[in-house]
This record gives C-alpha cells, sequence and structure tokens, in this order.
C-alpha cells in the first residue's frame, strides 16, 4: 500500500472521533461531513460527535479479504443505524461473526484498521462491537 | 437532434487472455465494429474505460485507442463511471450523432484486468465505492453487494436458492455465446456449495475477473438508412447518480438509481416497461440482477427471486433477462460491459444471435450499473 | 486536595488457558498454574495495541469524570508496547478523546511500572495547579516470547485515571519512590520480545523495591497495613503479590478486589492500575486504598488514595473491570492466539 499521509491524517475528526457535519438549517446530520446539505442545500453546519451506538441494519462476512486485511478474515462488516439516525459502514469486531443479526445493538470502538506496509503510518477508525450493556 | 441508429457492433473473445494486451482488445473490438459497419474513418472516438491507471498504468486511453486503430488527430474521448464506463461511452457517442457534431461515432468500452493480480485488481475496483468510508473498512464489492442481498433476503424472503437461480440461468445463456468467458452450463447446487466470498455471495454468485473489449458504431438514423445495412435505433438513454457510499441510500433493498434511470429511458422512448422484449442487465452479483428487474418495473418489489424461479427471465421466458449469458458467464471487464450489453441487444434485433436468439425480439432494453449503485445508464433500442 | 475524579478500564475479549499453551511446548500445565498462580490471560484482538486500548480505558474514564475533554491539560501514556517507537502515543490518544490541541502529552516507557509513572506526574501536575485535570493511561499488549515461561502470564489490558482537584472520587494522601538500576528485565531497540534474568528478576529485584517502597510508605503517612482497607501490589503473576502482601502484613480481604493476574495475566504497564480500577469499583467509601506498582529496571511508585462519597455515584457510569474480566470472553486455541499476535509467517 501506498503512504497516503496527509489523505489519512484529515480524516482524523471523522475516523477517531466521529465527529458529523449538522445542517443549521434543516437539522439533518451528515457523516462524513458535507459543504451543502442535500436535503435542504443549506451550507451551514455545527460539528457534533455521534454516540457510537446504534444498530445492525445489514452485514457480511467477508472471506475474501482485500490487500491490508488478510490477518482479519473472517471479518464482519456491517451498516450501522446509528441512534442519531444516519447510518455508517464499518467492521463489527469482537463477535462471532455467524451470530451476528439484523437489529443486534452495536457500540463503536476505537481500533485499528489498516497499516501502510510493515513500516509505514498505522491508520487507526472506528468499528463495532456488540453492546453487551457492561 | 438527430435520430440516431447502431450500424455496426464488434466484440472480442472475453476471457483471461494472456497475449493481448488493452490497445490489443480495443483496437480488435474497433476494427470488428468497423468491418461490420463497411467504415473505415470515423469522426470521433469515446473510450469508456473504468480504471486503466490502476489495471494498466496507462490513462490517456482515447489518444491511445485512436493511434492504434489508425484515426489520427481524430477527437477522442475517455469517459468513465465505474462498471457503467461503457454505458457512458455509448451515451457520449449518442451524444456525438444527436448533437449533429459527428456522423460517425464510435464507442469502445475495454478493461484489461489481468494485468495486475488479484489483490490489485481488487483494490482498483474498491475504488468505485466511497474509498474513504467504505474501502477503507475493508468491505470488497462483493461484501457490498451482499450487504444488499442480507437486506433484500430479511425485508423480502429473497432465498438462496433464488438468488443461485440467477447464476444458472446466466450460464446457461452464456453457454449458447461464444464469446463468453465461462460458456459453461452450472448447476444450482454447484452454485449453492461453491465457495463462499462475502456472506450469502458465493464464488458462483460473482461475476469474474475478465479481459475484453466491445465497440459499436453511431451514425444518424438518416445515414443508417441510406447504408443498405441492418440496424437498430436507440430511442431511449436514462442516465442518473446516487450516493456513492451504500450506506447513505434510504433503502439497502432497492436500486434507486436504476429506477430513475429507467423512468428516464422509457420515458424518452414513449414506452412502458411492458413494451420491451427483453433486457441485458448488470448483474455483477446474481442479488443484482434479481434487484435491477424489480427497479426497472419487470416485477413488483420483493418478486424478483419467484420470477427467477419460475422461469420469467429464462431465454424462453416471457421477460428474457441477459440472453448473452450476463456478466456472470460473459464475464465482466468492467469499462467493456456496458457496450457489450448494447451489442448483444443489436444482434439480438438483427436476429442474429443464434441458439439463443430471442423470438420476435424488436425492442431491448440494456441496463449498466457503477459501483454499488451510484449510477446507472440505460439505453433503450428498437429494431426499424 | 486532589486526586482521582474519574478512571476507566479496557479488558480484550478474547483470553488462552494456560493448558492450551502448555500443550504447544510439552510444559507441565497443573505446575504452571500452580507456580505463577495463573489459570488464563487475556489476547487483545488482531486490530488492537496500546494505543486502542488506552482510548477505550481513557473513554470509560471520561464517562466517570463527566467533564470537557477539552479540559484536560495533560495526557500521559505509560506503555512497554507503544505502537510506534518515533510518534507519540499520547496524541493519538489526546486526539481520539477530543482533548487536542492545548493539551502537554508525553509517552512513558519503565518496563510494567509506566502506568503509575504517569499517575504520579500526573498527580503532582494538577496538585502544582499548571493543569486542570490530568490524564494518565497504563496500556500495554505485551509479548511474551513463544516457549518463554512469560508466554503464560503477558496479557493485554489498560487502566485509565482523570486527576484532578474537586468532585474527587478518591483523595490523594501521599506518595513515595523507591528506585535503583537493577537489570532484571529488558527489551534492546528493535528487539522483538523481551528477555529477563530468570530467577533474578525475584528478590533483588521485585521483592526489594516493592516491599522496600510499601514500608516506605506506610512509614512517611504514618500508616500501618491494617489501616489500609484495600491493597494493590503490580502482578506479574498471581504468586508475587500474594507472598508481597503476606510478608508485609496484609491479609487476603485487603487484597483480593485488585488481585486481577489469576484471570488476566500480566498486563505490565497495566497490571496495579487496573487492579487499582477494580479495587475502585467495588471499595467503600472513606477507606484507604495503598498502590504499589513494579517496574523492571527497576523501581516502585505508591500512593495512598481515600475514596470518597462521589466514588459511589460515578462508578456505574462505565464498564467495570471484574465485568469485563469474567463476563465478557471468548477463550481462543493456540493457533488463533499466535494468528491474532503476529507469530505465523505469512507472505508480503
Amino acid at each position: 500500500m501506498a503512504m497516503h499521509v496527509a489523505r489519512n491524517w484529515r480524516e482524523t475528526p471523522e475516523r477517531y472521533r466521529m465527529e458529523a457535519a449538522k445542517c443549521k438549517k434543516c437539522s439533518a446530520i451528515h457523516f462524513p461531513a458535507r459543504l451543502i446539505c442535500p436535503e435542504c442545500q443549506g451550507r451551514e453546519f455545527a460539528t457534533v460527535r455521534l454516540s457510537g451506538k446504534g444498530e445492525l441494519a445489514t452485514f457480511t462476512i467477508i472471506r475474501v479479504a482485500p490487500t491490508g486485511f488478510g490477518d482479519l478474515t473472517p471479518y464482519a462488516v456491517g451498516i450501522v443505524k446509528m441512534d442519531e439516525g444516519i447510518h455508517v459502514m464499518a467492521q463489527i469486531v469482537d463477535c462471532n461473526p455467524e451470530e451476528l443479526k439484523i437489529g443486534d445493538r452495536v457500540v463503536s470502538q476505537f481500533r485499528r484498521i489498516n497499516q501502510e506496509g510493515k513500516t509505514g503510518m498505522i491508520l487507526y477508525g472506528y468499528k463495532f462491537v456488540p453492546d453487551l450493556g457492561l | 437532434m438527430n435520430e440516431v441508429a447502431i450500424i455496426g457492433v464488434g466484440m472480442t473473445k472475453w476471457g483471461e487472455l494472456w497475449e493481448k494486451s488493452f490497445r490489443d482488445i480495443s483496437v480488435e473490438a474497433a476494427l470488428k465494429c468497423l468491418d461490420d459497419a463497411g467504415v473505415d474513418k470515423v469522426d470521433s472516438i469515446t473510450v469508456g474505460t473504468m480504471s486503466g491507471g490502476l489495471f494498466n498504468a496507462q490513462e490517456h486511453l482515447g489518444s491511445l485507442v485512436a493511434d492504434y486503430l489508425g484515426q489520427r488527430f481524430v477527437p477522442a474521448t475517455r469517459v468513465e463511471s465505474a462498471c457503467a464506463s461503457g454505458g457512458l461511452a455509448v451515451k457520449t457517442a449518442y451524444m456525438e450523432v444527436a448533437s449533429g457534431i459527428s456522423q460517425y461515432a464510435l464507442a469502445v468500452g475495454v478493461e484489461k484486468m489481468t494485468d495486475v493480480d488479484g489483490g490489485d485488481a481488487t483494490f482498483a475496483l474498491a475504488t468505485a465505492s466511497d474509498y474513504d468510508y467504505e474501502a477503507f473498512h475493508g468491505i470488497t464489492f462483493p461484501g457490498l453487494y451482499a450487504l444488499m442481498a442480507v437486506a433484500h433476503m430479511k425485508k423480502y424472503g429473497t432465498s438462496l436458492e433464488q438468488l443461485a437461480q440467477v447464476s444458472v440461468k446466466n450460464h446457461h445463456n452464456g453457454s449458447l455465446n461464444p464469446h463468453a468467458q465461462f460458456p459453461c452450463a452450472v448447476t444450482l447446487d454447484q452454485v449453492m456449495t461453491s465457495t463462499m466470498v462475502a456472506d450469502p455471495m458465493r464464488l458462483l454468485h460473482c461475476s469474474p475477473i475478465t479481459d475484453g473489449s466491445a465497440a459499436v458504431l453511431l451514425v444518424p438514423l438518416a445515414v443508417a438508412k441510406k447504408m443498405n445495412k441492418p440496424y437498430a435505433v436507440i430511442t431511449g438513454i436514462g442516465h442518473a447518480s446516487d450516493t456513492i457510499a451504500l450506506c447513505q441510500r434510504k433503502d439497502f433493498a432497492k436500486l434507486e438509481v436504476v429506477e430513475v434511470a429507467a423512468q428516464r429511458a422509457l420515458k424518452m422512448a414513449g414506452k412502458t416497461i411492458r413494451d420491451i422484449d427483453f433486457a441485458e442487465v448488470h448483474d455483477c452479483f446474481s442479488i443484482a440482477e434479481i434487484m435491477v428487474m424489480e427497479a426497472l418495473g419487470v416485477v413488483e418489489s420483493g418478486q424478483g427471486g419467484p420470477a427467477t424461479m419460475n422461469g420469467l427471465t429464462a431465454l424462453d421466458g416471457d421477460f428474457p433477462i441477459n440472453p448473452s449469458g450476463g456478466l456472470k458467464s460473459k464475464g465482466h471487464p468492467v469499462g467493456a460491459t456496458g457496450v457489450a450489453q448494447v451489442v448483444e441487444a443489436v444482434i439480438q434485433l438483427r436476429g442474429q444471435a443464434g441458439p439463443r436468439q430471442i423470438k420476435n425480439a424488436r425492442t431491448a432494453l440494456t441496463q449498466n450499473m457503477g459501483g454499488s449503485g451510484a449510477s446507472s445508464i440505460i439505453h433503450i433500442l428498437e429494431a426499424r | 486536595m486532589i486526586g482521582i475524579v474519574g478512571y476507566g478500564s479496557h479488558i480484550p475479549r478474547y483470553r488462552i488457558r494456560v493448558e492450551e499453551i502448555a500443550k504447544v511446548w510439552g510444559a507441565d500445565a497443573p505446575a504452571y498454574k500452580k507456580g505463577l498462580g495463573l489459570n488464563e490471560k487475556s489476547v487483545p484482538a488482531p486490530d488492537e495495541d496500546c494505543a486502542t486500548l488506552a482510548v477505550s480505558a481513557s473513554r470509560n474514564a471520561l464517562r466517570r469524570a463527566n467533564i470537557d475533554p477539552k479540559q484536560i491539560g495533560a495526557v500521559y501514556v505509560g506503555s512497554e508496547s507503544h505502537p510506534y517507537a518515533v510518534k507519540p502515543t499520547g496524541t493519538i490518544v489526546s486526539e481520539a478523546l477530543g482533548a487536542c490541541p492545548f493539551v502537554h502529552t508525553a509517552d512513558l516507557e519503565f518496563a510494567c511500572k509506566a502506568g503509575t509513572e504517569g499517575m504520579f506526574i500526573a498527580l503532582h501536575l494538577v496538585k502544582s495547579g499548571v493543569v486542570q485535570y490530568a490524564l494518565a493511561v497504563g496500556a500495554d499488549t505485551s509479548q511474551g516470547a513463544p516457549g518463554d515461561a512469560l508466554e503464560f502470564s503477558a496479557a493485554a489490558g489498560a487502566a485509565a485515571f482523570i486527576m484532578g482537584s474537586k468532585n474527587l472520587a478518591a483523595e490523594l494522601l501521599d506518595t513515595h519512590c523507591y528506585m535503583t538500576d537493577t537489570p532484571d528485565f529488558w527489551r534492546r531497540e528493535h528487539a522483538y520480545y523481551p528477555e529477563h534474568g530468570g530467577r533474578f528478576t525475584g528478590k533483588p529485584a521485585y521483592e526489594k523495591h516493592l516491599y522496600s517502597a510499601t514500608s516506605g510508605m506506610l512509614e512517611k503517612a504514618k500508616l500501618k497495613p491494617e489501616d489500609i482497607s484495600y491493597v494493590i501490589f503490580h502482578q506479574p503473576n498471581g504468586k508475587f503479590p500474594v507472598n508481597a502482601a503476606q510478608k508485609l502484613g496484609f491479609k487476603e480481604p485487603q487484597y483480593k478486589l485488585g488481585l486481577l493476574c489469576p484471570t488476566l495475566g500480566n498486563t505490565y504497564s497495566g497490571s496495579s492500575p487496573m487492579g487499582l480500577a477494580a479495587t475502585l469499583d467495588a471499595a467503600e467509601a472513606d477507606r484507604l486504598i495503598l498502590l504499589v506498582s513494579y517496574g523492571s529496571g527497576a523501581g516502585s511508585d505508591a500512593f495512598v488514595f481515600r475514596t470518597t462519597k462521589k466514588l459511589l455515584e460515578i462508578r456505574d457510569m462505565a464498564p467495570k473491570t471484574r465485568k469485563q474480566l469474567d463476563e465478557h470472553k471468548q477463550y481462543i486455541e493456540y493457533g488463533t492466539y499466535a494468528k491474532f499476535r503476529r507469530k505465523i509467517l505469512r507472505a508480503e
């Protein structure tokens, strides 16, 4: 994998803190942030942090992984309906993928997503884990 | 605006073409097309290809094709809409002719995918998703369509058997197509026990990695009429885009982009879906064909699976889909697919499809799709 | 008054039993279990490292502290498994919490003592008035060489503490340190696995430093073992801290809350801090806690805290340590462990 230091670094607010943009005109939440609201064409936004909680809307188990993800197979990727109402795609970890069900409650955690070879940057971001209400 | 006809078609045998380069296959298909039309000089060339850069470390593909086709100085344009690049090339050539800018407009779709290994090919294809928010998380294209399949199964009760039947049907059709990459029949059992790629998408639910090219030559209808050759008329075009990321759509069990593009194409052609005799659709994964037939209005939402099981879309069914074998059996050289769909439609409308010929085929629809449904281009063609 | 205003821990979901490791190397599992006082250990998932564990533990601490992360003026992450040799873990943690950019941060390393080093600095920085709140984290995904005795115990986990001067859950009464240059355990730059001095790690290392720090602390604070309700010692295995407690005059009810090693393993920089987190989860108000760490190389930091009523209000606001340890676990076999810990050579 090639080095993309700046490209990944500039996604830090979204990947590390799940920062989203809330339209000041129509209150629609966008993740990642946008410059214009597709719902109302508004151009002013407030930064909000997603709660990280939601439920599984759909998911799959990746058995043939792309470059950099081979150590993780088999791993689940799902679309999570966040409690804020928007959807986010990410891996679902700390679970037996075979036992996942649509509607399962999940919560975000900070994890390693990938790395740029053995000597490059480590890329961090959000994944989801089953919400066990611990 | 000129009415536009297709006067020539050509395509290479598709597959893993180890001896042939990007320029070899694109020129081969283009020459077949020009020979078919009996034309040796064109006014414009549109090349539809998804990622010459990542598959072949070669961009500037319009000029490359024009140069090696012996058409130096001809205006050549490369267009890209991921796996819908081919459909976009046909649409662009249409606009060249309809606007009167070109008389002979050549559209070439091409992808040479086997010059990189599987990992790099997967990476190149993944760039058709939202790279920073989908591919970054380790999702693959089989995975994206699997997410849709799981949602569709949950919402409508679509079964694994119904999904598998799409592949069985398309492989049967492909076994009758000499250009297909995998011209072999497969059984339901073979599909349902093939290697799992991304649950529930198994290997035989997925279109393959393919080298291939296809080309069509477009001319004003008035010109076509004087050429003494069989032709087909493009009477409808529908083109739409949607969110780049799957997760931002309202319903993961529905391809809205296809619905919108279909409505536009049918409106332009002054037709309803009931007027269509057959369709070539973008079955990159088995679930895609089911969702596309629902979005086109061939069946109600949720009825794609049962209808496939009941033979509605078989060669001898009431609404044949993918007589060519589709992406599944014929292969999926991504940029070439949309052009090859039009090639198949023209061959059928001319009555030249041999053992896979659909009886009384007069009106055809082709549906090409980019990414997980972030773009779709639909053409309606009619025999005259 | 200064002390702890929020605390949290994070334990990976995966565990491996001593028997499973022993089976691979032909080792005598019952003897190891008895000798080390250890049944199983935590194993980090393949996408967890010191930084991710530190973030998860810190987020739990932030929930309990219930403060704006921007008010945190200092972040210290102690670990011997920082993901980068050069590039701070502290910036990753600060950024993920939302504490940037007006924050001082440093990565610390002192074998198993780096976590309490951060606590020591954080507490005294708050005391000096330089910052309003300071975060200290002990986090490790420690490595033991395959086949080495350390492989049975080297585990993963993290504990985080937010120090402040009001709304204290536990007030700091005093600290004490004991330090010499004693080479009982080390890992050279670029070396993948640590090395150790075998039985030299016992008497002249762990015992001398930890025992001296403990007696020194009690003497300085004018306390006797029976004044202390809860005591936590560094836990390289299940046996050393129990021996220490007995020799120093403490009884089981005093150390049992914080003794996690038998089912957690040694989380290195996270070890005694996680014991403190588990103790805070269950301690009564207005009781004294004695925490004494140990880091090879070698030294011990000792702390005496007094719990407050506030502790009882905040401790249900984040996952408790014992609950994570006992209820949220999945056992893996050695093959999966080797895959997770990247001990299998794969094609590039």
